[in-house]
């Protein structure tokens, strides 16, 4: 398990075992099943709960769903600068300028949200 | 452990204000337009954004001469505050002035050339009626301000980093812009849709170059690439790959051969100001970065990339010189005088030298304002439908509007490069450069390819005074005072920088000199 | 003696404002169109007057100076590459201050009587933004640094000249008139273009002082050259010999314009051409040796078809070839007949000026009649006219003590001066001229003012209004006092231009010279007043080979039609098979090609991102296989 390859091994002994399972869970269900062959319509479809997978493959999402998805993202990426902020703001040297500075960052982020909130973005309607 | 270690080590980056101030300036201004347009009432939304916008750009100028002479990396390395820096931050408040100007005007049409709600369905009942009484969009005023102020970030950047930051700072308000023209809705909104995607796809190659660039350097920064391009023990395959798909972002900005295929059709769907603001400014931030990566970063390995370059130069004097010879419109004529153009600056930057430096950001000023003056004659030439842009309907515009034929006529001499024009002084500066850096076969084929052009600009000429005017010839529209100053200016600067060229001369020869 | 201006200073900062007042008038004239035409004419003299006055300031300003060898006030350099650049500048100097009032002055005076002269023309507003455009580009050719600005002004006086020969555009004989005049200053401004050309090439700078201090390096064939191909330039503008041709068919102007440009200002530039590369000349005897040849040439040229002349601007137009003849007679003698030759300039500028007004108050008074053979006894009629006329009549043929006295005797006796035989043939040339000058004016004057009246029908000749008259009468007073004037401080204030000359001994005294010129003036006066005191025929009399010739012009028109016109003809039909069969196909095959491949290339340009994506992908391929080739390598 070592050399400049080494590190590989474990992958592929995992790609092995993910084969083995399947190749073994399709074995298995083989010589269970039961066979009854037969013409019922519903028994060829990809989906037997009956929702039918064929149709246009230009289908219209509604368009609030993007702007939900874009505010969802302003704030997720102020998460993630928030946490390294939270860790070291405390420490000698930083203080009040990091305070201030993430207090800009937070302010730039919520205006977009105010401008959202005006715009009539967030009523469902 | 490792969080202990790199808290001990962190510090707060010191910040030079002064040096920042343009571009702090800017990004304020347009967070405070997006203020106005969340909070402010419909009518007043106008004047508060022009005077905002107007009054940020000049402040920012402001700051940027009062940091003349600075030489500096700030902002732990991210910036570099320099001449060349702070003259294309210069230029681009100046240009971005002028096309603010075109962008505001408001007497050529009702609401003026934006429509407020660009994400209606184009051709639909309620596009019809925004484009014909709806009020214009004053968001374009915050966009436009963030896109000036990344532009200003883009030609300061110090480290790749920053720079695709910019990058992006300025990309993405104008992919909105070009979506949001008041008449021909679907080519606005297919423009858009193409420079988004051609942009988005360009980027990638960008950071792509940056993750190769770093693996071989092992640094982002122009100093720490400088210092690593004859020493790191790295495989140098890296370092070339790398550069070449910075490089390409970086081309494919500058709308040079083969990456300027998005130029015609954008600059043609745009909004008229737009396309504008885009040729003069976008260039000049483009060439900005591009001069800073090769002058800075990638200098050690100038005997690698020149031939490259110098190749794309001729290609895309070539493309843009023969392809203008066979457009029917246009705007999509000066698309493609505005790709040949670029490839004449791409010869002043392949120069290498101070000459080539300083002539490079010459070029650029002349063109920018010649092009704001051009676009801003095209946006009056209209008729019920809006501008004609077909060249058929140019024919026989001498008969009907002296004045503003003559100023095109000049304009287009001005992008042939005939003297006393600034096309001329600019031509001569980057040819000039490139012979002095030993590279004649790139002046012989910006020679060649400029007598090719020469063609589809006399061409228009011909047509506008030597045709009889028809009954599909437009009559020019009196222009607002916003857009009669952007042309006056751009054509003053145009005939004031064919003549007396030596005061910008002299400025771009004492800013010539990059931080490291 | 190495040259050098001082940088302007004060007041003579300011030295820019003579070219951009009558600039900046022209332009509001030609651009503000008919809104202007009330009191256009009004805003065209006025500027000419300003500008006189500030001229006249500036001159007072030099003339309290200690060092006058004149101030230079640099404006801007146009594109310094490699060894070629131009400093865009104004010098002035006493050479430039004296034609700057010259200018201004006569100028101004001719511009008050325009507006008189034009006032029933519609094109009065036009007339006047091109006559101060004139002005603006006669003052950048006297008061530019360097040879470069010099041609400027030279190619601006040229086009003013152009259009306003051919002002009345709708008469073809004006039309044509002013196309020869064009295009026989096409072939002097060659000469002068490839002068400059010369001084680029050898000595890399057009800038006066750069350029005189370097004469002395060059080979004497270059400086031969040099001064010839000036020359060539000063003989187009100047309508010397061979170059005489376009200047009487330009009288077809209206009249303030022969007197103002084709009398006083713009015809002397050759003359001013010549004084001011004074130092080139000087270094070459070869050609200082042309200059006198032609301008002993013209002189009796421009004399003996001006006898032979019945229309009476025709005949002041030879006489001003003949009188300029004397000029360039003079300048090519150099030393200290710089002088002279440009105080019979400026005494020229003043007696001609006044003459052809004169002329034009006749035509004004008698509907537009110009032949002498239709004129008579018109001195009862117009009274100021007539003794105006007279003055300067007196003047031109050297009557003491009137102006032409002063300034053409001396050149006469320098004529005399130059060394070996040629200052005999000179001299008498120069004498004989003078004879023929008293001649041919006093058979113009006698035939117009005197005699029976000889007048078409429905004629009632009668005196033109003040606003014409007063600057007859200024003229005249000029033309009686300031000969004299000048010949005393003239060459003194020329001095720190032209440098000291001292006399040298007498071939012949000074009084032998001008009892000699007396008595030929005399004889030529008297031989004339006997032979037209009755008047003339009214139609032309068949005559013998030497009149009809001279009434031919000297066949000078036909000559340059067989030496120039035949050649150039079948030149140019050759050209243009060429041009035609071998050229164009050239460059029509190219355009093909282009605009096939643009086609072609166009078809590229599809309009979908998918194939534009496809493209940048292709594009960053080669790119960087290019790099990972040109590392390799």
């Amino acid at each position: 398990m070592d050399g400049y390859l080494g590190s590989y091994a474990t992958l592929g002994i995992t790609l092995l075992a993910g084969a083995l399972v399947f190749v073994g869970a399709f074995s298995a269900n083989r010589v269970l099943r039961p066979r009854r062959p037969s013409v019922s319509s519903g028994k060829f479809e990809s989906y037997e709960c009956g929702l039918d997978p064929v149709g246009g493959d230009w289908a219209q999402a509604q368009i609030r769903y993007y702007v939900y998805a874009y505010l969802y993202a302003l704030f997720a990426v102020e998460s993630v600068f928030l946490f390294p902020w939270a860790v070291i703001f405390d420490r000698p040297g930083f203080g009040g300028a990091a305070v201030v500075e993430m207090a800009i960052f937070v302010a730039v982020l919520a205006l977009g949200l105010l401008y959202a909130w005006r715009k009539r973005v967030l009523r469902w309607a | 452990m490792t969080t202990d270690i790199a808290a001990e080590t962190l510090k707060l980056p010191s910040l030079d204000y002064a040096a920042l101030a343009p571009m702090l300036i800017l990004f304020g201004v347009g967070c405070v337009g997006v203020l106005v347009e969340a909070i402010a009432p419909k009518k007043a939304r106008f004047p508060v954004q022009l005077v905002l916008a107007v009054l940020g750009i000049a402040a920012s100028l402001t700051a940027i001469v009062l940091a003349a002479g600075t030489e500096k990396v700030t902002a732990a390395g991210a910036v570099a505050v320099d001449g060349p820096g702070l003259f294309l931050q210069g230029s681009i408040a100046v240009l971005g002035l002028v096309a603010l100007l075109l962008i505001s005007e408001r007497s050529l049409e009702r609401g003026g050339a934006f429509v407020a709600q660009a994400a209606v369905t184009a051709n639909s009942e309620a596009d019809r009626d925004q484009a014909t009484r709806g009020s214009g969009a004053t968001e374009v005023y915050p966009l436009i301000i963030f896109s000036l102020g990344g532009m200003m970030l883009f030609a300061a950047a110090n480290d790749l980093l920053t720079m695709f930051v910019a990058l992006e700072v300025f990309s993405l308000p104008l992919y909105l812009l070009c979506a949001m023209a008041r008449r021909r809705r679907l080519l606005s909104q297919e423009a858009a849709l193409k420079y988004f995607l051609l942009g988005a796809f360009a980027s990638a190659f960008f950071l792509f170059g940056i993750a190769l660039v770093y693996g071989y350097a092992g640094r982002v920064d122009f100093a720490g690439i400088h210092a690593a391009v004859l020493d790191s023990p790295n495989d140098i395959a890296l370092l070339y790959i790398g550069l070449a798909m910075v490089a390409i972002g970086l081309l494919f900005k500058a709308a040079l051969a083969p990456f300027h295929v998005w130029t015609p059709d954008v600059y043609q769907g745009a909004p008229t100001p737009v396309t504008a603001l885009m040729a003069a400014c976008t260039k000049v931030a483009a060439f900005g970065g591009l001069l800073r990566v090769l002058y800075v970063a990638f200098e050690r390995s100038q005997w690698d990339y020149r031939p490259v370059l110098g190749a794309i130069a001729v290609l895309t004097m070539l493309v843009g010189a023969v392809l203008a010879v066979t457009q029917t419109d246009i705007k999509r004529l000066l698309a493609y005088s505005s790709i040949a153009n670029a490839g004449y600056v791409l010869v002043g930057v392949l120069a290498i030298s101070k000459a080539g430096l300083a002539s490079s950001l010459f070029y650029l000023v002349a063109y920018g304002f010649s092009v704001l003056a051009a676009f801003g004659i095209v946006t009056l030439v209209r008729d019920a439908d809006g501008e004609a842009t077909h060249l058929s309907r140019w024919a026989g515009l001498g008969r009907r509007s002296p004045l503003y034929a003559t100023l095109f006529t000049f304009l287009l001499l001005a992008f042939a490069g005939i003297p006393l024009t600034s096309g001329f002084t600019a031509k001569f500066g980057v040819f000039a450069a490139a012979i002095e850096a030993d590279q004649t076969w790139l002046v012989i084929a910006g020679v060649i390819t400029s007598a090719i052009i020469a063609f589809p600009y006399l061409r228009v000429v011909v047509m506008m005074w030597l045709s009889e005017p028809g009954e599909s010839t437009p009559a020019v529209s009196l222009p607002g005072a916003l857009t009669a100053a952007a042309v006056t200016i751009g054509a003053a600067a145009t005939l004031l920088l064919g003549i007396v060229p030596q005061p910008l001369l002299d400025m771009t020869e004492n800013a010539a000199h990059f931080v490291r | 003696m190495e040259i050098e201006f001082a940088a302007a200073e004060g007041w003579l900062h300011n030295v820019w404002l003579l070219i951009a007042v009558p600039l900046v008038s022209a332009a509001i004239l030609l651009l503000l169109g008919k809104r202007a035409d009330k009191w256009g004419h009004w805003l065209g003299a006025g500027s000419v007057g300003v500008t006189f006055v500030l001229a006249l300031t500036f001159f007072f300003q030099l003339r309290g100076m200690d060092e006058r060898e004149g101030v230079e006030l640099s404006l801007f350099e146009y594109l310094p590459v490699a060894g070629l650049k131009v400093d865009f500048g104004l010098l002035y100097d006493p050479l430039a201050a004296i034609f700057t009032l010259l200018i201004t002055g006569v100028g101004f005076l001719i511009h008050v009587y325009a507006v008189g002269y034009m006032s029933h023309d519609p094109g009065r507003r036009r007339f006047f933004g091109f006559f101060n455009l004139f002005v603006a580009a006669m003052l950048l050719l006297v008061l530019g640094n360097n040879f470069v600005m010099l041609y400027i002004g030279w190619e601006g006086v040229g086009l003013a000249s152009y259009l306003l020969i051919s002002f009345y555009f709708d008469r073809p004989a004006a039309a044509t008139a002013g196309k020869k005049a064009f295009l026989i200053n096409r072939v002097g401004d060659a000469g002068f273009a490839i002068a400059i050309f010369l001084m680029f090439a050898t000595l890399g700078t057009t800038q006066y002082d750069e350029v005189f201090n370097g004469v002395g390096q060059l080979t004497g064939a270059t400086v031969t050259a040099m001064g010839l191909l000036l020359l060539l330039g000063a003989c187009g503008k100047s309508g010397q010999f061979p170059l005489h041709t376009w200047l009487p068919d330009a009288m077809e102007g209206p009249t303030p314009v022969s007197a103002l440009i084709h009398a006083a200002t713009m015809v002397t530039a050759g003359v001013y051409l010549i004084a001011r590369s004074h130092p080139v000349f000087d270094a070459s005897e070869t050609a200082q040796a042309v200059v006198v040849t032609i301008g002993a040439i013209t002189l009796l040229i421009g004399c003996i078809i001006g006898c032979a002349k019945d229309d009476i601007k025709r005949v002041l137009a030879y006489s001003t070839v003949s009188q300029i003849g004397y000029m360039f007679l003079a300048v090519g003698l150099g030393g200290a007949a710089y002088a002279l030759g440009l105080i019979h300039l400026l005494a020229h500028g003043f007696f001609k000026a006044g003459l052809f007004l004169g002329a034009g108050s006749v035509m004004h008074g008698m509907q537009d009649q110009t032949d002498i053979r239709r004129f008579g006894g018109l001195a009862k009629h117009m009274r100021i006219t007539w003794i105006t006329f007279l003055l300067g009549y007196l003047a031109i043929i050297g009557l003491p003590p009137l102006s032409g006295f002063f300034s053409k005797d001396p050149i006469i006796h320098s004529a005399f001066e130059r060394h070996g035989w040629s200052g005999w043939v000179l001299g008498s040339v120069a004498l004989i001229g003078a004879g023929l000058t008293a001649f041919y004016m006093t058979r113009l004057y006698v035939l117009t003012f005197h005699g029976k009246p000889r007048w078409t029908e429905g004629q009632h000749p009668h005196e033109s209004p003040p606003v014409m008259t007063i600057p007859l009468i200024l003229l005249a007073v000029g033309s009686v006092a300031a000969g004299g004037l000048m010949a005393t401080s003239v060459p003194g204030w020329l001095e720190p231009v032209l440098g000291e000359h001292e006399e040298h001994h007498a071939r012949l005294s000074e009084w032998t010279v001008t009892a000699m010129t007396m008595a030929v003036v005399i004889l030529g006066a008297g031989l004339g007043f006997a032979l037209f005191r009755r008047g003339t025929a009214l139609q032309e009399q068949p005559a013998g080979p030497l009149v009809t010739a001279a009434r031919r012009n000297l066949y000078f028109d036909t000559l340059n039609e067989v030496v120039f016109e035949l050649p150039g003809k079948l030149l140019t039909r050759a050209l243009v098979f060429l041009d035609n069969r071998g050229i164009d196909g050239v460059v029509n095959g190219l355009a093909a090609t282009v605009g096939g491949g643009s086609g072609r290339l166009r078809r590229a340009q599809t309009g979908f991102v998918r194939s534009y994506a496809l493209s940048i992908l292709g594009g960053a391929v080669l790119v960087v296989a290019a790099m990972m080739a040109v590392t390799l390598s």
